[in-house]
């Protein structure tokens, strides 16, 4: 047998291994497989450690803005600034719990309005790379499932992609391969909403003819069978003339970037949803002005 | 240690050995602060922790089998972090390259120079984007701009970044 020179071995190792992973690629696209198995014991395994991570970051984050960013202000007194230091300390942390029970209590009041609708709440625990995606503190123990619905008091977040026992992956709406069914809300005209892979989302099927205005609000059509109708989408940011359909630009209603806590609706049927000044009437709901805090209904 | 950025024979090369379970804490903590900084701070999204810890280690070791078996292993935990829309290999593919890239280098000049380290790790980090847009492009068929002036200036902020990370992580050698 030929024996290899080591700088050959390492080439023929590197050839092999990247053989290798493309065939692994391959069976991904010809088996619509995505290696779960290999997904589960990675997030399994990682997944305690980012809910750590994650809560070890926010209080770092909120004792640097509320603490150290603002340090500078005084240098009069140093006796009375340590006191103040310490006093700033007790009131960073205060207002870092302050701002977590309004976020959580905003949840709570969503979540209680719309008690007919299964949904729960999961903390943001992880980014995905090369993708608009995040891992959340729930999975399928607490019943979560794929392809459920993810939103949060301010409007459409995505939806899941994939699950494990105690996390699931959350495809955001402005990734490129993410969509919603949407309407204008004065207007009432429905075209689907995707995303870019940029922080703005695109309507793409309003015909030139339609009349769209800026700042229009854009909720859901329930048309994609996963949001019910009515939730925010987002406000349009921008209108441009496109051959044949207009190109509108849309502002996500939710903060994406900023995402710590979400709802996940936990229902894999059509929601409906009407809105709140109609929901005390026998009348069907109107079609048009819906309220920004719209009623839920199963 | 030398500071000088110069091309010597492979011999002179001094390799660097870590202290026991130092690679495996520096990636696991690189991969758990990728997926959790920018969730605080939207603007790290645009750091890539894993491809600096596989580019230092790459050029610590210098050993190729090892730089490419190492950028393999992170590349694949971080593409099973990502979710399904990742396919398993992306990154994997990517880390595998640079890997072997970095200790190839690592073993033909000296990378402790911070300049050096920085030109190295803007040069890798194109490198490393250039060979996911083509996996995404010719293997997956999925449509990816080539280039753009954010890819610039991710590739300065990340070699910036290295610099000081690389000084941390020397603190991980054996004396």
């Amino acid at each position: 047998m030929v024996a290899l020179p080591s700088r050959h071995k390492s080439l023929v190792l590197l050839a092999g291994v990247i053989v290798l992973q493309i065939l692994m690629l391959a069976v991904q696209i010809k088996r619509d497989s995505q290696g779960r198995l290999i997904r589960v014991w990675t997030v399994g395994a990682v997944s305690p450690f980012e809910r750590a991570g994650s809560n070890g970051f926010g209080w770092v984050r909120d004792t640097w803005r509320h603490y150290f960013a603002l340090q500078n202000t005084t240098r009069e007194n140093e006796q009375i600034r340590r006191e103040n230091d310490a006093l700033k300390l007790q009131l960073s942390q205060l207002q870092g719990k302050a701002a977590d029970a309004d976020r959580l209590a905003a949840l709570l009041n969503f979540r209680q309005s719309h008690a007919e609708v299964p949904m729960i709440a999961a903390r943001v625990i992880g980014v995905g790379a090369g993708t608009a995606s995040v891992t959340i503190d729930r999975g399928e123990r607490a019943g979560i499932r794929k392809d459920m619905g993810v939103i949060t008091p301010d409007g459409v977040v995505g939806k899941v992609v994939e699950t494990y026992p105690n996390a699931a992956q959350v495809l955001l709406l402005t990734d490129k391969d993410s969509g919603v069914g949407a309407m204008l809300a004065d207007s009432r005209i429905q075209s689907p909403v995707g995303g870019q892979g940029e922080p703005l989302l695109l309507m793409k099927y309003v015909p030139n003819d339609d009349d769209v205005n800026l700042g229009e609000r854009v909720i859901t059509s329930g048309m994609d069978r996963i949001f019910p109708r009515d939730l925010p989408v987002g406000t349009v940011a921008e209108i441009k003339s496109g051959n044949p359909f207009k190109l509108i630009r849309i502002k996500p209603a939710a903060n994406l970037e900023r995402l710590e806590e979400v709802l996940v609706l936990l229902s894999l049927r059509p929601l409906e949803m009407k809105n709140e000044e109609s929901s005390g009437d026998a009348q069907p709901s109107a079609p048009s002005a819906p309220s920004s805090k719209p009623a839920v209904r199963r | 240690m030398n500071d000088a950025f110069d091309i010597r024979g492979e011999s002179h090369i001094e390799v660097h050995k870590f202290r026991t379970g130092a690679i495996i804490i520096a990636t696991l903590l690189a991969l758990l602060i990728q997926s959790s900084f920018p969730i605080h701070f939207a603007k790290a999204a645009v750091l890539d922790f894993p491809l600096l810890v596989t580019i230092y280690f790459g050029l610590s070791r210098r050993n190729p089998s090892t730089g490419l078996l190492l950028g393999m292993f992170i590349g694949l935990l971080q593409d099973s972090l990502s979710g399904p829309t990742v396919p398993l290999g992306l990154y994997g593919i990517a880390k595998t390259i640079i890997g072997y890239l970095a200790s190839s280098i690592g073993a033909r000049l000296d990378t402790e120079h911070p300049a050096a380290r920085f030109a190295l790790t803007f040069a890798f980090f194109i490198t490393h984007q250039g060979l996911i847009v083509v996996t995404r492009r010719i293997l997956l068929a999925q449509p990816e701009p080539w280039f753009n002036m954010h890819l610039i200036v991710a590739a300065l902020v990340n070699a910036l970044v290295a610099v000081f990370l690389f000084l941390l992580l020397d603190r991980l050698r054996k004396n």
